[in-house]
Parts: C-alpha cells; structure tokens; sequence
C-alpha cells in the first residue's frame, strides 16, 4: 500500500501534480487524500515544559488558519513530549518517525536534544527534521546534516549586540556571567563574550548544572569587582536565581540571556519581578514591537490562548516553533504537498525559502540550512500595567558566526564550559 | 574558600538539608513500618505544592496574611489525603510484595505527574510567606541571610522533635516501632495493623505535603520537581540507613552540605559528590549510616 502511493507520486512528478491541481483536474485519490503527517516534538515534561506548552499553542494556531491543508493536502499531526534531555528526545523522535511513520519532524526545544536529533536526522532518509527551538549552535555549524533545517536563529546570534552594549554603552569593564551548564547556554555565553571581551571586557563564569534550583552558594561567589551580571538561565532555573538573587538583596545591573526576559519569567510573581526592571536582553522577539505584523500575530495569539492558559504575549519558544512551521508549510505549499522523491523536491523547498518571520524581520538560511536573520536588544519596561520586553535596538541579518569569517571562528573551537569565547581583539 | 564564603555556604547546606530532612523523613517513615518503598512519595511533594497553591493564591491576592498558613495546611491536608487513598486502594491489599508495590507507585507517580501537568499547567510557581519570614535577617559575620532559609531549619528541627515525641512517647510510636520489628507479632497481639499503616501513610505523605510548601516557598516548583525530591529522598535514605529518623537527618545533612559545597567548589560536578557519598556508604555499610542490619 505504502509502495504504492509511493510511485504514483513518484510518476505524477512535481509538475504533474501542480498541473492537475492548477487545472482544476482531479489527481489520484490516493494522493490527493493521504494526508502529511507532521510530528510535534517538544518538552511538557521538566524545566521547559512552559516553552513546551506555548510552541504546541502557537503551531496549532498557526495550522487553524491554514485550515491543516498545505499544498492541496491534509496536515495531520502527531504531538510527542520529550523532558529536554537528549536520550529522551532521540527516544520520541524514533517512536515519531517509525511508529507513526510522520513525513517531518518539527522540534526539538532545547540544545542538547537538538543535537541529538541532528545526529539522529542523517539516519533517516526521505524524511525531514526541521529544528522547533532549540539553539545550540554547533548543531548546524558543525557537521550539519543534509536533512536537518532550523528556521530559527541560535542561542549564539541571538546575543548579537549584547556584549557592545555592555562594554560601550553601559561602559562596564567586568561582569559576571551566569549560566546552566549545557549546550544552550554555551551557545549563548559565547555570543556575548565574542562581541564583550573583544571590545576590551573581563568576565567571570559561573556554570550549574540545568534543574539547579537553590542558587545561594553560586550567588555567594559573584565577585565583588563585577559591574553588572549577565544571566542565562531560563524557565524554573531562571526564576529561582532570580527569586534568590533578590532575596539576597542583590543589587547589581542584570542582562540577560534570551530566555531569561521571556513572559515564563515575567508572568511568574515575586520578588524577582523588582530588580527584572529595567533589564536589557537581546534575542530575536520582544512582548511590545513597532511592526504590524508582529502587532498583527500577538493580538491574534492573545485571541486565541489568553482564556485558555496561554501569556499574554508569545514566548521565544512558541515563536520559534511558529516560524518553523511557517517554513514547512510554506515548501510544502511550493512543491504542492508532494513529500515523495525522498523529499528531495520539499528540502529543495525548504532550503530556498525567503520570508519575514512573524517580528517582521528577513529570513533566508545559510548553506548549513541554518537560519540567517535580525537579532533585537529589549528592555524590560512596565507597559499597560505588566513587565515586557519592548525593542529599543536591532542587529541586522545576523549570521551563525556573528560576522567573523567562518574559519576564523571555526578555529576558535566549539562553544563548552571551557570555551566561553571570551578572545580579546588581537 | 575564604571565610566568610565558606560560612555561607555551610549554612546554605543546612538550610537546603533542612528541607531534604523534612521530605524524606516521611519516605523514610513509611518505608520504616511497611517496607514500601514509595516512588511516588516526589508525587506527594508536588501534590502537597500545588493543592497549597491553590489554595495560597487567592487568599494572597486578597492580601490576607494567613494565606501562607492556610496554604501550608492544605498543602499538608491534600498530600494526606492523597497518600491515603494510595494506601487504602492499591497498597493494602498487596501488603508484603515490595516489587509489586514498588511498581504500582511508579505508575501512580506517572498518572499524577501527568494529572497535575493538566489541571496547573507547565508555569513554575512559588510561594511567598509572609514578609517577616520572606526577606532578609542581618547575621553577624555575613551580611544578609534569607530569612526563609533559617525558617526551614526551624521547621525541620520541629518535624525531627516531633517525630521523635510520637515514636517515642506515644501508643502509637510504640505500635508503629514494634511493627518495624516485627509486624506479624504486633499482628498476633490483637493490634490493627493495617490502620497502623493507614495513619503511618497518611502522616508520611503529610511531610512530603509540607515539604512540598516549605520547597515550594525557597524554591520555584514546576513540572518535574517531583522526580527530583524522590531521587534526593532515595539517596537520603539510603545514606542515612531506611526507617530511622536520626539516619535520615544525617542522611540529609551530608546530602545538603554535599550539594552545596560541590556547587561552589565545582559547579558542574557538583552532582557526582552526591552520588559519590552514597556509593561509598553502600560499599562501606550497606544498611546505612544509622541503619540496622536488615
């Protein structure tokens, strides 16, 4: 049965079937009936089960106003949960992809299961993982898989303008750097020690361990001489630092990671909330953006989920995955719903896509499939009564190696505890 | 480590003991007289958490000062009832089968995990008590201390003195430790037992209750919080020797000084050391620290 479909498909080409469908002929209807099947892959379990909850909100919104048809054809989706550990993620994206037998894979959330599912992409054939949020960089930029996408930027781009800020505008010499001890967060810390020590910074690390709630002996150990502190955590982690931090009254300028200044914190209550004010983060979204779309996107989210458990804005999570699915849909509707031929006509698709993301900013993706686009720097501000993000800088089309050439920053080695990028300008 | 960082950090482990003492005190306790061992005592943690949340957030959005109490007394009532029910209707009947009950825990832990995610969703959440126990107490030598830490010492050393006055001063700590002994003895000399065991459940999954307030007050909680008390809870018990209450306070206390000062020593590694103590107990004394040999 399954061969069967198969060859049609195959016979009928690309051409065929656009032909017949713009002609108004009726295709097989096998074909036309069988529906793609899509599989969710994000994180209900452990320290991002909020992103996880935010990015199934805002796929299904998106696919509610595609009516589930993309190219001529009917989306099914099969949701899976991973708890933002690897082996789990591999685990579910196996059931996904051999039990349910789903054409595409989007997710997952987090860094490490990114890579993972990179690795777990090359596998496969004739289908297609297209990356949901997670950022770790190396899992484009290096031994890149000819079948994985992301339509997002990473953790390291997304601190694009950060460090600058920091050192030239801030004019702080040395901070603290803070941050979870897994693949994300050295994407990110690299990012900001690139652009923060090469305009003449010197910072101290403080890694711990992801599911690290009691923060007070890190907290102990920031050294007296920082000026400010940059803080990468995210979801539960970010909020009991920040929780403890204000506890111990703590009083220093706080930046912050791209998940840090995110609506899971600032919708959470508590003390934190006092010293988040006035916080600058960079990432690619803010809450409050002067673009239609953006406006256009949040209102009708707002719509959507406000009643049902949803934030008042979407989360860098629900973004993410938003905009991956907006790519999928979007080839699937160039190659007219045809995921035969190995997908090689869809990843073709894939691979060629040019579009405003939902922030209004332009995406193309580079030759590792890895998305190329604006990285924005927020401030934390009290608008119509609530803490949000709202943007007050833009850096344009920034690329995987924030501008260095890519052997250059190749050479500088993979980002890890150890490897923090923080290379004075020689 | 200088000095004063030193103190500090001492005194967080303490404070972070504290709570792993009041946690799984209860596991400890219910392992003690039934010999279950209850992988869904995490699930009891985060019962304990969210019911007193419920319960805690309107009162609290109305400024009332006693929505913190009202929410540590629900919290406490809800892990109760819940172990309760989990006693009555699963674990009873299969009195004695260990694996089996071992099983049939982890599948509630699962089921509740999930129930909870539906019903509050992924957001972390945390308690505020009240200011005078909230903020920050000045301590000779180390400048501002959260004050909600030294209220957990406070609290464990109450759950330990009390403990300690039921086992030991009551009819029914005396029922409860010669069922430890030996139950079917106790059985024979015309005691119920399976009530001793109802009310021995119930007041084990009440700590786990107020443990999950205490955390839930020093720490955000969030979905998968509970596997993260149950393991800490294991080791705990394991290190300090299962059913004993003095065990499980030393147990804690090395766990929560482990914990913190790996995680200002060696962050990354700060895991291992835990795992480290526990590996060597059961390599040097397998029934524990204070445990009796089985």
């Amino acid at each position: 049965m399954d061969l069967r479909i198969h060859r049609r498909a195959l016979l009928l080409g690309a051409t065929g079937a656009a032909a017949a469908a713009t002609t108004g002929l009726k295709t097989p209807a096998v074909a036309q009936n069988a529906p793609i099947r899509l599989g969710w892959l994000t994180t209900l379990e452990g320290p991002f089960a909020t992103g996880g909850q935010d990015s199934f909100r805002c796929m299904q919104m998106l696919l509610e106003q595609h009516n589930s048809q993309a190219g001529g054809r009917r989306i099914e989706v099969v949701r899976e949960s991973s708890n933002a550990q690897a082996d789990v993620a591999l685990a579910r994206a196996r059931k996904l992809a051999e039990q349910d037998r789903v054409d595409v894979i989007i997710g997952p959330l987090s860094g490490a299961e990114g890579i993972a599912l990179r690795d777990y992409s090359r596998t496969l054939s004739g289908k297609t993982i297209v990356n949901g949020s997670s950022g770790a960089s190396d899992t484009t930029l290096r031994n890149a898989s000819p079948n994985f996408f992301r339509f997002s930027t990473d953790g390291t781009q997304w601190m694009a303008g950060l460090g600058n800020h920091v050192r030239r505008t801030m004019n702080v010499q040395e901070v603290a750097v803070l941050a979870g001890d897994y693949a994300f967060p050295y994407a990110q810390v690299f990012g900001f020690s690139l652009e923060f020590c090469r305009a003449g910074g010197r910072a101290t690390y403080l890694f711990s361990p992801l599911g690290t709630t009691d923060f007070s002996s890190i907290i102990a150990r920031i050294p007296r001489t920082a000026g400010a502190l940059v803080v990468v955590h995210g979801g539960t982690d970010g909020l009991a630092f920040m929780t403890q931090y204000a506890q111990a009254g703590g009083n220093l300028p706080l930046l912050g990671g791209s998940i840090m200044a995110d609506q899971t914190m600032l919708s959470a209550r508590g003390p934190h909330r006092r010293i988040m004010m006035g916080m600058v983060s960079a990432g690619p979204l803010a809450d409050v953006h002067e673009e239609p779309s953006w406006k256009e996107f949040v209102a009708r989210y707002r719509a959507r989920w406000l009643n049902e458990g949803g934030f008042q804005s979407p989360s860098i999570h629900g973004f993410n995955y938003y905009t991956a699915l907006q790519g999928v849909l979007m080839a699937l509707e160039q190659v007219r719903g045809d995921v035969g031929g190995d997908q090689k006509a869809f990843q073709a698709a894939l691979a060629g896509l040019r579009f405003k993301n939902a922030m209004g900013a332009d995406l193309h993706l580079d030759h590792n499939r890895q998305a190329v686009s604006d990285i924005f720097l927020n401030r934390i501000e009290e608008r119509d009564g609530r803490a949000q993000t709202v943007t007050f800088g833009r850096t344009p089309q920034v690329n995987q190696t924030l501008g260095v050439p890519e052997a250059q920053f190749l050479a500088l080695g993979a980002p890890s505890r150890d490897n923090t990028g923080c290379v004075a300008a020689s | 480590m200088e000095g004063s960082l030193a103190v500090t950090v001492a005194l967080n482990g303490l404070t972070l003991a504290a709570l792993y003492f009041i946690v799984a005190s209860g596991f400890s306790l219910i392992f003690g007289l039934m010999r279950t061992v209850n992988m869904a005592h995490g699930s009891l943690y985060l019962v304990g958490a969210y019911v007193g949340y419920a319960v805690f957030e309107p009162l609290y959005d109305r400024d009332a000062w006693w929505a913190w109490y009202a929410g540590v007394g629900a919290g406490i009532a809800a892990a109760a009832v819940f172990g309760l029910a989990m006693q009555a209707a699963l674990l009873g009947w299969m009195q004695g089968q260990e694996l089996r009950q071992a099983l049939v825990t982890i599948g509630v832990s699962i089921v509740a995990a999930d129930q909870l995610l539906a019903v509050f969703g992924g957001n972390p959440r945390q308690f505020f008590p009240p200011d005078a126990l909230f903020g920050a107490t000045e301590l000779p030598g180390l400048g501002r201390y959260p004050t909600f830490r030294l209220v957990q010492i406070g609290v464990a050393v109450a759950v330990g003195l009390g403990l300690w006055l039921l086992l030991n001063r009551t009819k029914l700590g005396l029922m409860v430790r010669a069922g430890v002994d030996d139950r079917q003895m106790l059985t024979a000399l015309g005691v119920n037992v399976p009530l001793v065991s109802l009310a021995v459940f119930a007041l084990g999954a009440g700590l786990a209750g107020l443990g999950g307030v205490i955390g839930g007050s020093a720490q955000p909680f969030a979905q998968g919080v509970d596997v993260r008390f149950l393991l800490t809870s294991l080791v705990v018990v394991i290190v300090g020797g299962m059913g004993s209450v003095a065990g499980t306070a030393v147990g804690a206390l090395l766990v929560g000084m482990a914990e913190q000062i790996g995680q200002a020593l060696f962050p990354t590694y700060s895991v291992i050391l835990t795992f480290l103590i526990m590996a060597a107990v059961l390599a040097l004394r397998p029934q524990g620290i204070l445990g009796r040999p089985a």
